[in-house]
């Protein structure tokens, strides 16, 4: 078997776009809109996520003939959880700004239905390498918007990037109006609501018949 | 008693668990084409935040915080098992939704029909989870905890059949194709983010 067959290349990138987990599954949007006010907070999310779900498909994956189905969900919140409070761990010393930003946001990791789903829908009924890419596929989907939604609020909302000036605010002599509502927790909700119109738009098959 | 009161309203409008924090979006997006299922999936929350974020309050305080374990015996006052509250915290809340759907079908059958499709959904819902963590971390005591459950449970059914009501609404109204369905949810749910923005004013 290929390493990276045609179905191995499926896994990774299908759910980047054609099959996005929070732009086609409403799936795991919960952390996708509290975390988006800053670049940094967004891409330490989306790293984390992206490691969480990736192990936690290889892992299941390879208990998932010895698991019986009455207590496999029990079995996934144990492996996640796991996993989270490693993640925890590592942000806690090493970025511990950061995870302060975040509070209770890391934890919720836990019930972000992307690694739920994932594991349920996916690595239950597959073998372990695929299960990883195909973990590894969709963190990086819930990845784009998330910093794509991060890039928008923060550049918009303070002028700034990562910490760093890229417009001139007027309250420090420039010409950039920063505008307060793209900080606020209803902007997010705008903001998918665009990319996802976006998204759908450049690929009509995923349009919804209501 | 005033202080209750505060955190209650508090829990309810200027916090809500839906609206301020974005808990819980998969099964309010999910779950909010009708008033009924809103209402069942509301009340099934209420239910089990109730249940839980009490449970989680002892369980912190008498075996996860630092000195905590101290009641065992006193070589283990020491011990801070601060680390272990995310899988303790998720297993009490998978074992309390189990207990109260095998309670709910054996001594209010009615109730159970309602719910039933809700309840094993529930152990995986943020804002449960949301709700214990944030207790933990405000540090809340035992009767704060009992307030702060039933009212960010409130919090969340009250903006879950606000959506529902709103989108049985909106089937008649003429959205862009692209916007259709999930779109113009998610912008609906903006408008009613930015109205209960004007709870944010009030000082409790």
């Amino acid at each position: 078997m290929a390493l990276f067959g045609k179905g191995e290349k499926g896994a990774l990138f299908g759910p980047v776009f054609d099959n996005n987990p929070i732009g086609l599954q409403v799936l795991g949007i919960c952390s996708a809109l509290a975390v988006t006010t800053k670049l940094d907070k967004a891409i330490v999310m989306a790293i984390s996520l992206t490691t969480v779900t990736a192990f936690s498909n290889l892992a299941i994956s390879c208990v998932r003939n010895y698991t019986p189905s009455s207590i496999r969900i029990i079995v996934q919140l144990a492996v996640i959880a796991s996993l989270v409070i490693m993640v925890d761990q590592v942000l806690k010393a090493y970025l511990f700004e950061v995870s302060l930003q975040l509070s209770v946001f890391t934890g919720l990791i836990i019930t972000n239905c992307i690694v739920m789903g994932r594991a349920e829908g996916f690595a239950m009924q597959n073998g372990p390498w695929i299960s990883f890419l195909d973990g590894i596929g969709n963190g990086l989907g819930y990845s784009v918007v998330l910093i794509v939604v991060g890039i928008v609020r923060e550049l918009t909302g303070s002028g700034k990037l990562l910490g760093f000036t890229i417009l001139n605010l007027t309250t420090d002599g420039g010409w950039y109006v920063p505008n307060g509502l793209m900080l606020l927790a209803p902007a997010a909700f705008f903001i998918i609501a665009c990319f996802i119109w976006a998204v759908r738009t450049w690929k009509p098959e995923q349009q919804e018949a209501e | 008693m005033e202080h209750y009161l505060n955190l209650a309203v508090k829990s309810v409008f200027v916090e809500n668990m839906a609206l301020a924090f974005f808990l819980g979006m998969c099964s309010f997006l999910a779950c909010s084409r009708k008033v009924d299922t809103a209402i069942g999936l509301g009340v099934a929350v209420i239910f089990v935040q109730v249940m839980t974020v009490p449970m989680n309050n002892l369980i912190m305080h008498y075996l996860l915080a630092e000195g905590a374990l101290g009641w065992i015996h006193p070589s283990l006052a020491h011990v801070n098992l601060d680390f272990l509250s995310f899988i303790l915290f998720i297993s009490t809340i998978a074992a309390m939704t189990q207990i109260v759907e095998m309670a709910c079908d054996r001594f209010a059958p009615k109730l159970y029909a309602t719910l039933g499709v809700f309840l094993p959904l529930i152990a995986v819902n943020c804002a449960i989870l949301g709700g214990s963590l944030f207790m933990q971390e405000r540090d809340y005591s035992f009767p704060e905890s009992v307030v702060y459950g039933i009212g960010s449970g409130f919090g969340w059914m009250l903006a879950i059949v606000a959506l529902a009501g709103i989108r049985e609404k909106m089937r008649y109204s003429n959205v862009p194709h692209g916007l259709r369905g999930l779109g113009i949810t998610f912008i609906t749910v903006g408008l009613m983010a930015i109205a209960f923005m004007a709870f944010s004013g009030i000082q409790l």
